[in-house]
This record gives structure tokens, C-alpha cells and sequence, in this order.
């Protein structure tokens, strides 16, 4: 799978763009994988598989429904486990798609164009998990919209003093404009496939979506607005979301949870997270459709440096967070840092390390980053190290309450991996459904780099 | 049964050639004329004439009053109607309602822009007379066009067809309405 590209030139030579493009056949390339009709073998294979484990979600689910949630490992005092491990995880990994898609665009890097359209649709699905589990976990999921502030015959409003209630307008925000932004970068790709159809079914389905789009001068004049404004807005926004999501621990006294280097070691973490699970998704989707040409070696490069980058924050934390357990002088914190290092669960802590900081470092190897396989393995390892850093961060801080009368232990039940897995088939089969009906790549913006689009300087 | 003109069309092979006609056309002293183009080109604006808009505008007092509307919601309900005592602490805690206002400025920003850009431009419309210009598919893929329309002043039949064909297009023709 290695390419022959990277033998032969730096990743920082070769163009964001491969030569020979013109605006025909960029359009083409893209919309044919969705108007073409077939899709390779890969994606038949890769649907069934998600599309099996999407059942076992909605087995466990219903299992859920009928029994409660005394089908999982939680207990007192571990009342926290797989579903907030999970939580957190999948809203980290959401975090890149908005990186890509707002951030980048502020800094103007171009080289954003040809992902940021899968890592936001990822976003949105990654947000879909994520939002299904503190659902889940409250009990009684059927009356799950008490969390907004509505009025009722209750006469009871949220408590706007709880950081779990600030999550609920995070998330639900960050949901909301993470599929504005999705659907507004959409618009004049789905116009194409619209005025592109094979059918009138097709026509007419894209056609409703795209709105009559007509690529109107002054409409693009106030949609580049538009699409600044809400690159703008989702900046601070995708910063706030981990912030306060590590605020529903960094609020808490319970050792282990009450750190102010909480909210910027959560971010960086979900960034990080964010561009594994990029990588992960990207390095097989070039293959299998033949993108190579605009997912180059150069985005490959560079995602890998990203995560490399933001590999060294996370690690930062957690040498953070040993540091200020020892310098507090609290028992209770120093208690826990010594469950971590040889307590029951201190194998985890110890994956967590190699995973997560270890492994990370053959990044810094040109080497490494220039071959797909071994990216593919790094980004793998990440997703398993950001998974078990929330398990270390819930289940290590809470088996091991102030009093030891109320330790405990937490052992995770087939129901626990089921739904944990069944949320991977919902992702996957959300992801393909995407691939199939959605071009996967932005048309328009990849318009902006054939080398005909780019005007005399002279004016 | 009769049929209205909408405008007068050229088709062009690149943006280039777009800008070009863009200026030439704006110079000539036409000023209802649009340009359609299968991506955002800035220079192409600039030349029919298009500065600044409302969108700004919109997305800040949209976010005014989604700021004004999540600290409202917060202190209303803590405060007003179920202020409720929690180890003594007073019921305006400002700092706490940060977060919650935050979001709303961001959502109600998002939203603003959004909506604005869609209503501005007067979508959804799913009909308009320019799709039925020849080879209009092109402009969501690798063509470009500009359309001279005929409620312009300016605007005769034969002159308007003379001066786009001076612009060396591929094609000019009629857009019936």
C-alpha cells in the first residue's frame, strides 16, 4: 500500500492537488462515486459488517429498555463507566471534522479542501453516538427531554448550575451547527449532483436538497460570507464543547477529576482523537476509490503531524497530572496515583501510556508518516489509547472513594462491550450510507485548486 | 401563448473569460446582470459591482439576542421563578450562567447566518428562468455564464446579443422567462 510518491519526493513537495485536473474531471471523479450506481466490493463488505453490528446496538438497546440499566457493570460507586467512557470518546473524535472545517479555513490551509467534507459528516456521526449514550444511561430515556428547559407542570427548570446541563447546550449546540455548517458546504455540491442525475428520481431528490441552487454571483457573494461567519462561530464553539465536557469532572471533588488542566488537556485529546479517527477513515477510502490524487501524501503528512503535535499536549497532561498530585500533598490524590501506577486497574493506565504517548512518537519518523500501513496502525493505536484514557479518567477515580468502606470495583458485562460495539456499526453504517448518496469530497471548494482557476495576479 | 424574455446569455470556457466579460459588461453601464459560476469567484463580484452585505449585520444581532435570551433564560428561572437555596450561595451566580449564554451566542449566530444567507438569496426556488438557458448544467460543473436581464435600462434585444458576442463566448442566447 506504500506509495511510490513519497520514495521519490519529500510529503512537503508534493501538491495539494495531483497535476492534470481540470474542472471537468474533478467534478466528474467525485459525483461519479455517487451517481455511478455500483460501489466497489469494499464498500459491500464494509456496510454488512456495520450494518450487522447496528443490530447488536439495537438488541442491546432493547434489552436496555426492558431491563434497565442494571444490565451493565456500574454500581456504587463506579456510577460512571462504559456510557460516559463512551461519551467522551465519541464527542473527542468529533472534534476534527470542525477543526478541519473552521479552523483551517481561518488559517487558510488549503490542503483542508479534500477532507473536510468526510471529517465533518464524521463529526455529525461520531455526535450521533455520543448523544445516544447519556440518553441511555439516565434510566429512563423516554423522558430524556426533561434535560431542556421547558415549561412544565412540574413547575421545575434545570439547574443552570450544574455542568451537566451546560453539556446538554454544548452538545446540543455543537450538534446543531456542526450540521448547519455540513449542509451549507452541501449546497452547491448537491446543485451538481442535481444538474448531473442519471434519473429523475435522482434529479429530483438532490434537486429538493440543493434548493435551486444556481450558482448566482451574489448568491456566492453572501454564502462566502455565510460560510466565513460560520467558520467564526464554530471556533470558540468546537474549544467550548471539551471544555465543558472536562468541566462535568473538573467541577467534581473527587480525586483525580478536579484539575485545572482539565479543559485544554481534553481538547487537545479530542483533537487528537479527532485526526486518528481521520486517518483512519482516510487512509482506506483513497485506496478504495482511487482518491489518491486529491488526498495526497501531503494530507497524510500533515494529519500525521497534527496528531503528532497534539500527541504532545495529551502527554503533557498526564505528567501534568501526576505533578500535581504529588505537589498538592493531598493523601487522597496521591492515593490515587498509586492505584494507577500498580493498583488493580494499573495495566490499563499502562496501555494508556504505550498507546497513547509511546506509540505516538514514530511520528516524529519521516518514514512512518510516509507509509499508509503504519500510519493506519498509529491512528488505530490512538483510537485504543483515547478510549482508555477515559476509562482510566472515570472508572480509576471513582472505585476508589475518600473512605475505603465505600470502595469497590467495576467489571464491564457482555451488555457493556455490545453496546459499545453496536455504537462502532451505527458510525460505520452512517459513514457508508454517506460514502453512497453524498460526494465525499467538497466538489466546489476542490474546484478553487485546479491550476485554471488560479487567475493572474496582475488584478 | 406568449413568452417573456428573461435576458440575454453567454457562455464562456473559463473564469478568466468570465471576469473579463464581468467588467466589459459593467463598464458598459449594465447594471442587471448576474454571473453564474460553478465556485465563488471574489474577482467576479467585484466586477458587477457587488460590495459588502447584511449578512454580518444579521449574524451579530442574532447573536445579541441569543446572548441576551440564554442569560435571560438562566437568571428568570434561578432567580425569579424557582430560586432555590443551595448551601447559601446567592441566586444570581453569574459566573455559573457563562457557559449556557455562551452556547446560545453561538447557536443563534449559526442560525442567523444560515437562515439570512438562504432568505438573501431567495432560496428554496426551485424554478427560475435562467435553467432553461442552453447548456445551463454547466455552471454547476465547468461552465460560466453571464446573463444581461432584460428589465435592465440599458437593455434592446439586438444591441445587448451584439455586445455579448463581442465578448467572444461560446454561445450567446435568449433566456426565456
Amino acid at each position: 500500500m506504500e506509495d511510490t510518491t513519497s520514495k521519490t519526493t519529500l510529503p512537503e513537495d508534493v501538491p495539494i492537488l495531483a497535476p492534470g485536473h481540470s474542472f471537468g474531471s474533478v467534478t466528474a471523479k467525485i459525483s461519479d462515486v455517487v451517481l455511478g450506481g455500483t460501489q466497489p466490493r469494499a464498500w459491500w463488505i464494509g456496510f454488512a459488517v456495520a450494518f450487522t453490528l447496528l443490530q447488536l446496538l439495537l438488541v442491546s438497546i432493547a434489552y436496555l429498555f426492558v431491563e434497565g440499566v442494571g444490565i451493565w457493570g456500574i454500581n456504587v460507586p463506579v456510577g460512571w463507566a462504559f456510557a460516559i467512557i463512551n461519551l467522551v470518546w465519541w464527542i473527542g473524535i468529533g472534534h476534527a471534522g470542525t477543526l478541519i472545517s473552521a479552523i483551517l479555513l481561518l488559517f487558510r490551509q488549503e490542503w483542508r479542501t479534500s477532507i473536510n467534507r468526510f471529517a465533518e459528516a464524521m463529526t455529525l456521526f461520531a455526535l450521533a453516538c455520543a448523544g445516544l449514550f447519556p440518553i441511555i444511561h439516565a434510566g429512563r430515556p423516554w423522558v430524556a427531554y426533561w434535560l431542556l428547559p421547558y415549561p412544565n407542570s412540574m413547575l421545575m427548570w434545570p439547574n443552570f448550575r450544574s455542568p451537566l446541563v451546560w453539556d446538554v447546550f454544548a452538545i446540543s449546540t455543537y450538534t446543531l451547527v456542526s450540521l448547519l455548517f455540513w449542509y451549507v458546504g452541501l449546497l452547491p455540491d448537491l446543485a451538481t449532483l442535481r444538474d448531473r442525475a442519471k434519473s429523475k428520481l435522482q434529479a429530483q431528490i438532490y434537486g429538493l436538497f440543493a434548493m435551486g441552487w444556481r450558482g448566482s454571483a451574489r448568491h456566492w457573494h453572501r454564502y462566502e460570507t455565510a460560510y466565513l461567519l460560520l467558520a467564526g462561530l464554530s471556533t470558540p464553539l468546537v474549544l467550548s464543547v471539551h471544555t465543558v465536557v472536562s468541566f462535568d469532572f473538573a467541577i467534581g471533588i473527587v480525586p483525580g477529576w478536579h484539575a485545572t488542566v482539565f479543559p485544554p488537556y481534553f481538547v487537545a485529546g479530542a483533537i487528537y482523537a479527532g485526526f486518528a479517527m481521520v486517518l483512519t477513515i482516510a487512509i482506506p477510502l483513497r485506496r478504495v476509490y482511487g482518491m489518491e490524487d486529491f488526498i495526497t501524501m501531503r494530507h497524510i503528512d500533515l494529519m500525521a503531524q497534527v496528531m503528532l503535535w497534539t500527541g504532545l499536549f495529551v502527554a503533557y497532561g498526564y505528567a501534568v497530572e501526576v505533578f500535581m498530585a504529588w505537589y498538592s500533598g493531598s493523601i487522597f490524590e496521591l492515593q490515587l496515583l498509586n492505584t494507577r501506577f500498580v493498583g488493580p486497574y494499573s495495566p490499563f493506565y499502562w496501555s494508556l501510556i504505550f498507546f497513547n504517548v509511546l506509540v505516538t512518537q514514530t511520528l516524529w519518523l519521516r518514514r512512518v508518516r510516509a507509509n499508509t500501513v503504519l500510519l493506519f496502525l498509529v491512528a488505530m493505536s490512538v483510537n485504543i489509547g483515547m478510549w482508555l484514557e477515559r476509562f482510566v479518567i472515570i472508572v480509576m477515580s471513582l472505585h476508589r472513594d475518600f473512605l475505603p468502606s465505600s470502595w469497590g470495583s467495576y467489571v464491564p458485562t457482555f451488555w457493556d462491550y455490545s453496546t459499545f460495539i453496536g455504537s462502532l456499526g451505527l458510525f460505520a453504517t452512517l459513514l457508508f450510507l454517506f460514502i453512497r448518496f453524498v460526494p465525499m469530497i467538497s466538489i466546489f471548494e476542490m474546484r478553487t485548486l485546479v491550476p485554471e482557476a488560479k487567475l493572474e495576479e496582475s488584478e | 401563448m406568449e413568452r417573456t424574455l428573461y435576458g440575454m446569455i453567454a457562455e464562456f470556457n473559463s473564469p478568466q473569460e468570465l471576469i473579463d466579460a464581468s467588467k466589459a459588461a459593467h463598464d458598459e453601464g449594465y447594471t442587471h446582470l448576474d454571473a453564474y459560476s460553478p465556485y465563488p469567484i471574489e474577482e467576479v463580484c467585484e466586477a458587477i459591482g457587488l460590495h459588502g452585505n447584511k449578512l454580518p449585520l444579521i449574524v451579530l444581532l442574532g447573536g445579541i439576542a441569543g446572548g441576551l435570551f440564554g442569560y435571560g433564560l438562566q437568571y428568570w428561572t434561578t432567580v425569579i421563578d424557582y430560586p432555590l437555596n443551595l448551601g447559601g450561595k446567592p441566586f444570581h451566580t453569574w459566573p455559573m450562567f457563562v457557559p449556557v449564554t455562551f452556547e446560545c451566542i453561538i447557536l443563534f449566530g449559526a442560525l442567523s447566518a444560515v437562515v439570512g444567507m438562504i432568505a438573501l438569496n431567495g432560496l428554496p426556488m426551485p424554478y427560475h428562468p435562467v435553467f432553461n438557458a442552453p447548456n445551463f448544467e454547466r455552471a454547476s460543473s465547468d461552465g460560466f455564464f453571464l446573463c444581461i436581464e432584460a428589465t435592465d435600462p440599458k437593455f434592446d434585444k439586438e444591441k445587448t446579443r451584439g455586445f455579448l458576442a463581442r465578448l467572444q463566448p461560446q454561445q450567446v442566447s435568449e433566456v426565456e422567462d
